[in-house]
Order: C-alpha cells, then structure tokens, then sequence
C-alpha cells in the first residue's frame, strides 16, 4: 500500500507540473459543453425554397404564402421554367424545389384533385429529408384546409379525419440540448480518461523510465493502480465540472439521484480507464497509441446512441454497439438525468459495465510485461 | 574461493534467426569490478537485460545473487541496482523528489528516505539543486545521481549500462571515484563500457564479439596474453574477427 502513495505522489506532481494537459482538463469540457450543444443542433430552418409557379392563380399564392410562412423556409425566388430553378440547386442556392403546375387551381377545383412537384437536393440528406417532410405536411395542411372549406355549407358531409395528438414525455419541448448536453459529457469523460491514461504509460516506455521502474521489485498491480488512481479523479473532475455547467448553463438538473449518477460513473471510468491501459500495453510509442485510441474513440462515439439511435442500426451495428461501453454509459446519463431512473432500473447496464471493467484491467495486468 | 555471485551458463537469446547471445558463460565474484566490454551491437546490453531480469532468456541458465533469472526475475530485483544506458530518472520531478520515489518503491522507511537523501545530495552537491527539476541538470549531474539512485536500496550488485557515455573526461574520473566508493563498501560492479580506459580500471573484464565472450580475465592478464601493452590493442585483435555490422 506504501508503494501505492510514492506512486500517486509521484503521478500527481507531474499531472500538476504538466500546463497543458491541466489546461486541456479543464477547459475542454467547458468549451465543449459550451460550443458543442449549440451547434450540434437538429433543427432543421432557413431551408432555401425555389419556387417554379406556372399557374399564377390565387390557389397557387396561398399555397406559396402559407410555406413562407411557416418559418422553415426561405424563399429563394420564383424562376420561370424548372431548368432555371435547377441551376439554383446545381450552384447550391436552393435546397428544393417546388414545381406548381398550370392549371393547378383548376384542376384543384373541379376534379378535386391536383399534384405538385417537389425536387430535393439530397446532398445533404438531413436537410433534405426534413425540408421534404415539412413541405409536404404542410401541403397536406392546406389541402385539408380547402377540403374543409369547401365542404362546409354542404350540412354533415364532413370527411372522417382521426386527429393524432402526442405528448413527449421527459423532454416536453423535445429540446435537443437537453438531449445532447449528457450525451456529450460522457463523450468527454470517456475521451480525457482514455487518452490520458494510454498515453501517460507509453510516454514512460519512450521517455525509458518504465524500464527502471521494471528492474525494480514493484507489483505490477501496484503500477498499474498507481496509473489509474489519478486518471480516475482528474476524469471525476471533469464530469463534476460538466454537470455544474449543464446545470449552470442549460438548467439540466439531474432528475434522478446523483449518487445513482456517480456510481454508475465510478464503475465505467474504470472500465474506461482499463482499456486505456490495455492499448497502451500494446503500443511503444505515443503515435501508436494515439492512432488506436482515436480507431477506437470514433466507433465509441458514432456508434454509442448519441447521434444516431442505436434501435434504428442494422443488426450488425447493434452487436457493435453491445460491445460498446460508451453506449450503456450515454443510455444511463440520460435515463438518470432526464427520466430520474434509479439503481434498479439501471441495473442490466451497470453489470455489462461491471463485466467491461473486469475483462479490460485483468486483460491489461496481464498484459503488462515486466520481463519481455 | 570468494562468493560467487552472478553465475551463467551457455546463457542465450536469439530473435528470431538472430542470436544475439550465445551461449555465453562466465562468473563473477562478490565485490568485484566486472567490465563488460564489446563492439557496438555485440550483445552486452541484450546479455545485461537477461541477467536484470528485463528480458527472458531463450536458452542456457544464469543465477543473480543466487536467484534464477527464469523463475526469481521478483528476488533478483530486489538485490540490483540498475542504471540504463538512457537516462531514466523523472526529469519532471526535483532531485529530492527522485530520490523520495524510488526510495519508496524499493521499501524504504521514511527516516531511512530521509537520511539517504541528505547523504546523497552531500556527498554528490548538490546541495542547491536538491530542490530543482532534474531536466535542469547537466548530463555528467544527472549520471551521478541516477548511480546514486541505484545504490539507495543498497543492493549487492549494481548494473551500468555505458554509465559514462557522453561525458567529458573529468566526469567520467568522478564518476570512477563514485564506483570506487560503492566497491569499498562490498558492492558487486557490472559494468559495460566502450572507454578502453576505464577497462582499466576494472578488476576483471570480458569482451563479447558477436554475441559470445572471447576473453575473460583481467587486464593484466589479458596483456600479457596477446603480448600487448595497451587494452586497446586487446580489444582490437579481438573485435577485427566482428562479422557483425552495425
């Protein structure tokens, strides 16, 4: 045990002697819980709108002014002919298209019926693909607005409609920061506890001092609880640091109970922390680690459930994603915080994060060579 | 007969189809000074690292303070002191600091931290550098210090890696003086060297040529055995035969 406090001393005086990386601590996450939720935003506005309208009629201007209206469009102009309206796609100008064709208000009333053309850049799908959908209801809003002008007056001719109303619960506003502010402080603490750790051993391989720590009789258990005391606060730090500023900053307060949050967090730092040792068992220089690290933070981010949900992946993805711990970690930040889920409920994830925690600190103690 | 106390035998380490060592065999004896010296990539180092514990032999067998280099790697620690050829203490702690550490992890009891760093910076003076981060001192202070260090636990035997290499020639006779002082006091010196000066200046030497001894005894001797007066001229007769390049 005595051996243990000569380490940490040790680990904390350089932790602390090192500007950087005590910059790099603490101000990453507030930058990032700054900047981050504000621009990773999903709302999709100012959608270019072009509109080609060969009808001119008073049908086809409230079609046209009831899209503008609507706050998600920005009208790009009226073009004369489609061709024209596609040159504003080609040179990025207009991100859809919508063709009125003539006889749109004729056709409307007396056939009762009438399509319209809608063209969509798909370059960038998201856009695209809201833009598309927002168009099209409210087409059909106004659709099923003449429909009920004109029926009415026609007595209790009044077509069927089943109106769908939905409540969100958790997230009434379905505020996305609310959704992405957690996601990304586990995203954070993830990357300070991983990369801080990997890194810090596979300097003491190039520096050369790990080779005298190794003609020394120190239990290698001992280093390696040595390396991962420290790591594991200064990644409590930070997370204490997130929550403060999520708090301070965006009035997310935890609705479940905090010590349900930090026991959670406890346990997956460590599984975090473990495999953070393990690549760096199995890497010489800085870059190495580095490059594997990042291989591996990529798959943990893009397939941990933050930007894309983990239900709607292909089968495949979702196996990845089982092997993923950021996933259960990004899962229980937001049960806990916005659903105020306790210990029973985040039970399943807290023993696949248990599992995690054992495999990857045996795997690495085992790993770690003191005789190669 | 005096105590033996590194004792190895046909010891070897091959990679791959590369045999690094071979089959070396050698003794030595309690409080001796054991210059190890060969060409650049004869094998001293990789012939060093088995007998530290650093590195698994691939044949042979060797005892270290009476501990096998396979099975007791932990004992053997615990009886060496060891400076690398790198330089290897933290250059971002104080010499204080350093010190502290290592004595900590050897075991040492904070009185007994406490008294071996006051000799230490004593006897080395550096008494206004104690406090300052080793990164500040110059080369020749940071060899003595981390040769002090591998002597806080005293350890029966001390391992030097080249412990000279890149001093300027009075501290390189200082650093002499250091290894005669521990010597005194019945420490084991294994030492590798290219200064065939210092060969000198040890009581037996061997010289390795691609990765096997090819003459052991002491300097004298080993003049005498090739009717020369310089260890230079011994080295040079030996390392002419080295098929190994660089």
């Amino acid at each position: 045990m005595r051996t243990i406090k000569f380490l940490l001393r040790k680990e904390f005086k350089q932790i602390f002697r090192n500007r950087t990386i005590l910059i790099m601590i603490m101000v990453m996450p507030v930058m990032q819980l700054l900047i981050l939720p504000l621009a990773a935003n999903y709302d999709v506005k100012d959608i270019n709108l072009s509109v080609v309208d060969h009808d001119h009629s008073s049908f086809s201007q409230k079609l046209i002014s009831k899209i503008t209206t609507s706050g998600y469009f920005r009208l790009q102009g009226y073009n004369a002919s489609f061709k024209n309206a596609f040159q504003l796609i080609e040179s990025d100008k207009a991100d859809l298209i919508l063709e009125i064709p003539e006889g749109f208000e004729r056709n409307l009333v007396r056939k009762n019926e009438q399509k319209v053309f809608i063209a969509v850049n798909a370059i960038n799908g998201t856009k695209a693909g809201l833009g598309g959908a927002y168009l099209t209801q409210i087409i059909g809003n106004f659709n099923s607005d003449i429909r009920l002008q004109w029926q009415q007056g026609k007595g209790n001719n009044l077509p069927p409609i089943i109106d769908i109303t939905s409540s969100n619960w958790f997230n009434p506003f379905l505020n996305y920061r609310i959704f992405m502010v957690p996601g990304i402080l586990a995203i954070l603490v993830t990357m300070v506890g991983g990369f801080l750790t990997a890194l810090n051993i596979v300097k003491e391989k190039e520096v050369g001092t790990i080779e005298q720590i190794n003609v020394t009789p120190i239990k290698k258990q001992y280093f390696i609880l040595g390396k991962l005391i420290p790591f594991w606060i200064l990644a409590n730090v930070v997370f204490t640091i997130g929550l403060l500023i999520s708090w301070l900053v965006y009035q997310i307060v935890p609705l479940g109970n905090i010590f349900v949050l930090y026991g959670f967090i406890w346990l997956f730092l460590l599984a975090v922390l473990g495999f953070g040792l393990l690549i760096s068992t199995y890497s010489d220089t800085q870059q190495q680690a580095m490059l594997i690290m990042f291989f591996f933070m990529m798959i943990f981010i893009l397939m941990g459930g933050l930007f894309t949900p983990i239900e709607s992946m292909p089968g495949w993805a979702k196996v990845i994603a089982r092997f993923n711990p950021l996933s259960y970690m990004i899962d229980v930040m937001r049960m806990v915080i916005l659903k105020g889920s306790g210990w029973k409920d985040i039970l399943p994830q807290l023993w696949k994060i248990a599992l995690f925690a054992v495999v990857l600190n045996t795997w690495a103690i085992l790993n770690y060579r003191k005789t190669a | 007969m005096r105590e033996v106390v590194i004792n190895t035998n046909k010891l070897t380490k091959r990679f791959g189809d590369f045999t690094a060592v071979n089959e070396i065999t050698f003794e030595v004896y309690n409080g001796e000074i054991f210059g190890f010296l060969g060409a650049n990539g004869a094998g001293k180092t990789t012939a060093m690292r088995m007998l530290i514990g650093l590195s698994k032999p691939t044949s042979g067998s060797a005892t270290v303070a009476g501990f096998d280099v396979y099975k007791q790697t932990e004992n053997i620690k615990k009886n060496i002191g060891y400076m690398s050829q790198k330089f290897s203490l933290y250059e971002d702690l104080t010499v204080l600091e350093n010190i502290s550490f290592y004595g900590g992890i050897y075991g040492l009891s904070d009185a007994q931290i406490k008294t071996k760093s006051d000799e230490l910076i004593t006897s080395l003076g550096l008494q206004n550098e104690a406090k300052k981060l080793v990164a500040s001192l110059p080369l020749g202070w940071k060899q003595k210090l981390s040769f002090s260090v591998a002597l806080l636990h005293e350890p029966k035997i001390v391992f030097l890696d080249e412990p000279t290499g890149g001093v300027d020639p009075l501290t390189r006779r200082q650093f002499w003086d250091l290894i005669y002082a521990a010597s005194d006091k019945g420490v084991t010196i294994f030492v590798t060297t290219h200064y065939l000066d210092e060969a000198e200046y040890c009581n037996r030497i061997s010289i390795m040529v691609d990765g096997k001894i090819e003459a052991l005894d002491s300097p004298e001797n080993l003049k005498k055995q090739f009717n020369t007066h310089s260890m230079d001229e011994v080295f040079y007769e030996l390392a002419r035969g080295a098929k190994r390049v660089e």
